[in-house]
């Protein structure tokens, strides 16, 4: 067996440690070691989004970290986004507004939709477009996905 | 992917000491969002991967009226297009560091990777030769100082010698009544690779051009510094004519392939296009600046 | 419709319902949004290894030899399996539901044989302990090849010199095998009236060729397996895909073994539009783990979709159409030639099905051309070949609309196929929507809206599609809290548990929260067809509203017991059983649940239907386009899709197929693309450079639901799945048209052909 490295990190508010091999992507460790496989993978080289995580405040996709260099990090999967039995408004208004099809992009887009709305409350059609341009989706044509992050938004507001 | 050792050095010289130790077997992980790709996909190989991203001096963004900008070689994009002063005084950079892939990339990606992955490509590596920027390069005699434009030396090829690391990049301060432009062509409007690409920057002076650069992406085998469409601008009046001559220079200029991206004449349409479309942002922001 | 009634997303609906027609939340949407749902990459289990396909790095290759013994010596390699290890199934042919095949074809796609027929055809397999194990493992395996020249078009591989795929491929022509050895495995023709006396009778006739590129279904989740070969020789599959009784017969056809020793679970699908109907791993999975004696998961990269799964053809099209000058169409001849792949199949049959559907013209002729290339196999993908034929007629059509002055739409409505027309492959069209389609694009706001500024303009485009039948099977079971339990076959890709749900929910008056839907794999319901033809919300609904009649009827049998009356004697209506001849009896559908256990037998409701009454689905799309006349880059400003639901089950997931089928026609009209080198590589087989759209590269898409009951669906239901994805490319073309003044008879209509048709029209020289 190669050697392995030890890695502690922070994952959905929860400090954890694994074994990994240097090799070894963040989106490897979190499906196989640590059984998180809420981040799925597309395509493995950044382009689909579907691997997307919060990595100490900003989104990456899993498949471009290394899990090495989750030491000592602050990451949120999909798994971390409703808060205990109480789905995030941008969960609850991606059921509603029937944003998903197949939903093996979902989690992506809801990581990503999710740092959108911490860092703006109320953006844009065109700026929700560009910010969910590294998450593809081949079912919706994306219509419902933005409009139901616009949903979200709206929600958030009026419960501040 | 193949197995490989991975090291995360807190210091300039604990990286030089550590590529100087294991030379062609080691490469440097800043964004990953190329390397990454490369080593699984078998394009590259390493034995070594070294982390830069924890040393001070490649993640800081530093700037000083007096002496310009000094960007970390690993600094991501996220942090240079929020930073308030390379808004305020380099927004060209803005244009490239924003339009690196999409958003998930811009929290990796960094210019120092985008420079020495030495992609033809590269849309950072343009708008850095027309802002005059150069490179801070650390290395197991020193340090030493490189213009980007001299940097990228093939496709995937650079300047640093084994052992050396890219450990910033400056730009000097703009000069008053200068403005620059990245813009680029791709057929989505995100997630694509240039099909051509020009980078300008602009100094007016009087109602005239004082100087200007124009720099090409994807046009030739490293990123395309264009002296002579800059030079038959300095001195001239500002207007179309001017900006049509510069742009035609740009086009004879490049040098493209036929590709999957686009055929040789279609890109070197681009670069005409693009040139003359970029130089008139530039001006705009210019007579802004003034 | 007046222009105050304009919203975005609007049903112009004919009949109401109860539940039928309502927006309730998808029952499996907590666990999706939740990252909780399980799809085939997520299955784990104890002892699991990782499974890795060596793929030809040539396009055409006889195999010499494969030496595996440095792979079997690497120490974390459990199993190593080539073709050889598969039985030779000789000149047997097999039913997959889409008519016979020959298993040889199949067994070689899955493992090539003696040839290879394309760049990624897989040739051998490893399993380790890790994934990084079985793809250094797939390194160590030495394949010696023999290269043979490819050829890659239709074009090319219909020329008598062209270097052959199959030397055994003797072509079909009308129906009849002949003695010719050829790259063309099919020649068909149908004809309908006379075709040169109605060409003579035309006052305009216009004839043009198309080319269409291979494009990719493109979803998101890569094909993947995980089998495991049980040591009492029973085999079991957890996998991501739309037919799993397709993947089950398959799969014992090609090990050799009795269907009752496969099962199949099928896992939640990331996406399949057609593709992910074809077996390609699970038998592979399945040797290894027979090797090995451990569980096997293969998971495909994205690099080995694109290259290693069927894509849809490419095209090589002629069509003429000869019409009246007031517009009266009066011939139509097509000559269609798909890229069927490696081997026969391309989609070409159902090309010729929809190539002139939309129209009721006299004299007609059409002939068909299944050709193989050097290419992946082709496979399905949404209203499989009635896209790249609508993209060539619809863009007859609006020349001839321009030509002779006509609106466009009005031409359409005076030639629009009704109730009786009978179409040139055979078959009479019942009760369909194409008039009402083309009425409501004519009558929306968008077609009348201003379209300001240079170089814009707006097409339109029509499509159809057939949409299937085929067997589907559905248990209810009733339990004690006024809930059912709702059983069926039928993986659900994008919202179908809940379309079927709501369908046994309306007969049995309860809300669509009270059914409980699971998708169950092959040993726990009847057989079920796949997840294709857009049958789902059709077929598998029958299925439901049958098993809930089944159940509806047996609890009448039971309230009728309860009160010691005739089972006649109790009627049902809106969830609740009362007596016919006095109102003081009477229970709720909770109510006479909770006494089932204490009255007799449990209440189950079963049903297998293969139903006809098939409703075919028009579409329809108005597109607003700006070209960028120094780049040749196409905007698109506004969209709007049409489609004749029939019944809008549930209306929010049509919208939802709509621009889902929109978007991908979208795609396949501007950029998308197999970019393929002379030697047949595949240069773009990545998402950076395969280019599906983005969210930025889109506006909202605006939807207008038609509602033509279907007479053959209880409750009017057609398919709603495919026929979407059909006009973007001839809308976009004529929107780029009437932009710019080119005519674009290639897709994809990327930038660069957009600026060489530009180039072209001024004469430009550099």
């Amino acid at each position: 067996m190669p050697r392995r490295v030890h890695v502690q990190t922070t994952i959905n508010g929860e400090e954890i440690d694994f074994l990994c091999e240097p090799r070894q992507s963040l989106l490897e460790v979190l499906r196989d070691v640590l059984g998180l496989t809420g981040t799925k993978e597309g395509c493995n080289d950044g382009n689909c989004g579907a691997c997307t995580v919060i990595f100490d405040g900003r989104i990456v996709t899993a498949c471009l970290v290394l899990a090495v260099e989750a030491e000592g990090k602050q990451i949120t999967t999909v798994e971390g986004i409703a808060v205990g039995r109480e789905l995030h408004p941008i969960q609850q208004c991606f059921l509603e507004g029937a944003a998903l099809q197949c939903g093996v992009c979902t989690p992506g887009f809801i990581v990503a939709a999710k740092s959108l709305l911490d860092q703006d409350n109320n953006p844009s059609e065109d700026k929700i477009r560009l910010w969910l341009a590294n998450n593809l989706c081949r079912c919706t044509g994306y219509d419902k996905i933005v409009r139901s992050v616009q949903a979200a938004a709206e929600r958030m507001q009026e419960a501040r | 992917m193949q197995w490989f050792e991975y090291a995360r050095p807190g210091t300039v010289g604990e990286a030089v000491r550590l590529l100087s130790e294991h030379g062609e077997k080691a490469c440097v992980l800043a964004g990953g969002t190329d390397i990454l790709v490369q080593l699984r996909g078998g394009f590259r190989t390493a034995e070594w991967v070294i982390d830069v991203k924890e040393i001070p001096a490649l993640d800081e963004i530093a700037w000083d009226e007096a002496s310009g900008l000094t960007i970390g070689a690993a600094a991501p994009c996220y942090r240079i297009y929020e930073n308030e002063d390379v808004k305020k005084h380099y927004p060209g950079l803005i244009d490239a560091a924003s339009l690196i892939g999409g958003t998930q990339i811009q929290g990796r990606a960094s210019l120092g990777g985008n420079l020495c992955n030495a992609a033809p490509s590269a849309d950072a590596v343009p708008i850095m030769i027309a802002l005059e920027a150069s490179c801070c390069i650390a290395g197991p005699n020193g340090e030493r100082t490189v213009a980007v434009e001299d940097f990228c030396t093939a496709p995937g090829k650079n300047v640093l010698a084994a052992g050396e690391l890219l450990v910033s990049l400056h730009f000097p301060a703009p000069k008053a009544n200068s403005g620059a432009h990245y813009l680029r062509f791709i057929p989505r409007n995100e997630m694509d690779i240039a099909v051509a690409g020009a980078g300008v920057s602009v100094v007016l002076a009087n109602g005239n051009f004082a100087s200007a650069r124009v720099a090409l992406a994807s046009v030739a085998p490293t990123p395309l510094f264009v002296k002579q469409a800059g030079d038959a601008l300095a001195g001239q009046p500002v207007n179309d004519e001017s900006i049509q001559r510069a742009a035609d220079i740009a086009k004879q200029a490049a040098k493209p392939i036929d590709d999957m991206r686009g055929t040789v004449r279609y890109r070197k349409h681009l670069c005409e296009v693009l040139t003359r479309r970029a130089l008139h942002v530039a001006v705009e922001r210019a007579r802004r600046n003034n | 419709m007046s222009e105050q009634s304009y919203e975005p997303n609007m049903v112009l609906s004919t009949k109401e319902f109860d539940v039928v027609g309502k927006r309730p939340l998808r029952h499996d949407g907590v666990d999706k949004v939740t990252g909780r749902a399980i799809y085939g990459a997520d299955v784990s289990m104890a002892g699991l290894m990782h499974g890795a396909v060596l793929r030809s790095p040539h396009a055409h290759a006889r195999i010499k030899s494969i030496d595996t013994s440095k792979a079997e010596a690497h120490p974390e390699v459990r199993a190593v399996v080539t073709s050889t290890d598969f039985v030779d199934p000789g000149d047997k042919t097999v039913d997959l539901g889409e008519g016979l095949t020959r298993l040889a074809y199949i067994r070689n796609n899955v493992l090539a044989r003696d040839k290879v027929l394309y760049r990624g055809h897989a040739v051998a397999a490893v399993a380790a302990a890790s994934l990084h194990d079985a793809l250094e493992a797939l390194e160590l395996i030495e394949v010696e090849y023999d290269l043979l020249p490819p050829v890659l078009t239709a074009p090319d591989a219909m020329k008598e010199d062209a270097p052959l795929l199959h030397e055994n491929l003797r072509m079909m022509e009308f129906g009849r095998p002949t003695d010719k050895v050829s790259n063309v495995s099919d020649h068909f023709r149908h004809e309908k009236g006379d075709i040169e006396q109605g060409f003579a009778e035309a006052d305009l006739i216009v004839e043009r060729e198309f080319d269409t590129s291979t494009v990719h279904q493109g979803y998101i989740e890569p094909h993947n397996t995980t089998a495991l070969w049980n040591n009492d020789d029973r085999i079991h599959i957890w996998t991501s895909t739309q037919g799993p009784f397709t993947i089950r017969d398959t799969t014992a056809a090609i090990l050799d073994k009795p269907v009752s020793q496969v099962r199949v679970t099928p896992t939640e699908i990331g996406g399949g539009f057609g593709g992910k109907i074809p077996v390609y791993i699970d038998p592979v999975a399945a040797l290894l783990s027979k090797k090995s004696g451990h569980p096997v998961k293969i998971v495909m990269s994205r690099a080995e979709v694109l290259e290693g799964t069927g894509p849809t053809p490419g095209s090589h099209l002629k069509i003429k159409m000869g019409v009246k000058s007031d517009g009266t169409m009066m011939a139509a001849q097509a000559w269609l030639a798909y890229e069927a792949g490696a081997y026969p199949g391309a989609m070409v049959v159902p090309g010729g099905m929809c190539v002139f559907a939309a129209y009721d013209i006299p004299n007609v002729t059409i002939d068909g051309y299944d050709v193989v290339v050097n290419k992946p196999s082709t496979a399905a993908y949404r209203a499989p070949g009635a896209t790249n034929a609508a993209f060539a007629t619809e863009s007859v059509v609006n020349e001839i609309a321009e030509k002779l002055g006509i609106d466009p739409l009005d031409l359409r409505l005076k030639n629009a196929s009704k109730e009786g027309t009978r179409r040139a492959d055979g078959p009479k069209f019942p009760r369909i929507g194409c008039v009402e389609v083309i009425e409501a694009m004519k009558n929306h706001p968008h077609y009348s809206a201003p379209l300001d500024g240079p170089n814009r303009g707006r097409g339109v485009a029509i499509g159809f599609w057939f949409n299937a039948g085929l067997p589907s099977a559905c248990n209810i079971a009733v339990n004690p809290d006024g809930t059912i339990t709702l059983v069926e076959g039928s993986p659900d890709i994008g919202g179908t548990r809940t379309s079927v749900a709501m369908q046994a929910a309306e007969v049995l008056g309860l809300p669509a929260e009270k059914v409980s839907p699971s998708v169950v794999d092959t040993d726990s319901v009847g057989f079920t067809a796949v997840t294709g033809g857009s049958r789902v919300t059709f077929s598998t609904g029958l299925a439901a509203i049958e098993a809930a009649r089944d159940v509806r009827d047996q609890m009448i049998r039971r309230a009728a017991r309860i009160w010691g009356v005739e089972e006649d004697g109790v009627d049902f209506e809106k969830g609740v059983f009362h007596l016919k001849n006095g109102t003081e009896n009477r229970m709720t559908f909770s109510e006479l649940a909770e006494q089932i256990a204490t009255t007799g037998d449990p209440i189950v409701g079963r049903a297998g239907v293969n139903p006809p009454g098939v409703g075919g689905s028009f579409s329809g799309n108005i597109a607003d386009v700006e070209v960028d006349p120094e780049t040749g880059k196409v905007t698109i400003l506004r969209f709007t899709a049409f489609q004749d639901a029939g019944k809008a089950i549930h209306p929010s997931y049509v919208e939802g197929q709509m621009q889902g089928g929109s978007v991908q026609g979208i795609g396949w009209a501007l950029n998308e693309e197999y970019f393929m080198n002379a030697e047949g590589k595949m240069m773009n087989s990545s998402l950076l450079d395969y280019r599906m759209p983005t969210s930025l590269d889109l506006p909202m898409i605006d939807t207008v639901i038609i509602e033509v009951a279907n007479p053959g669906h209880p409750f009017g239901a057609r398919g709603v799945g495919e026929a979407n994805i059909v006009p973007p490319p001839a809308a976009l073309a004529n929107a780029i048209n009437n932009a710019v003044d080119v005519a674009m008879n290639r897709l994809p209509m990327n930038p660069v052909a957009v600026m060489e048709a530009i180039w072209g029209k001024n004469g430009a020289t550099d």
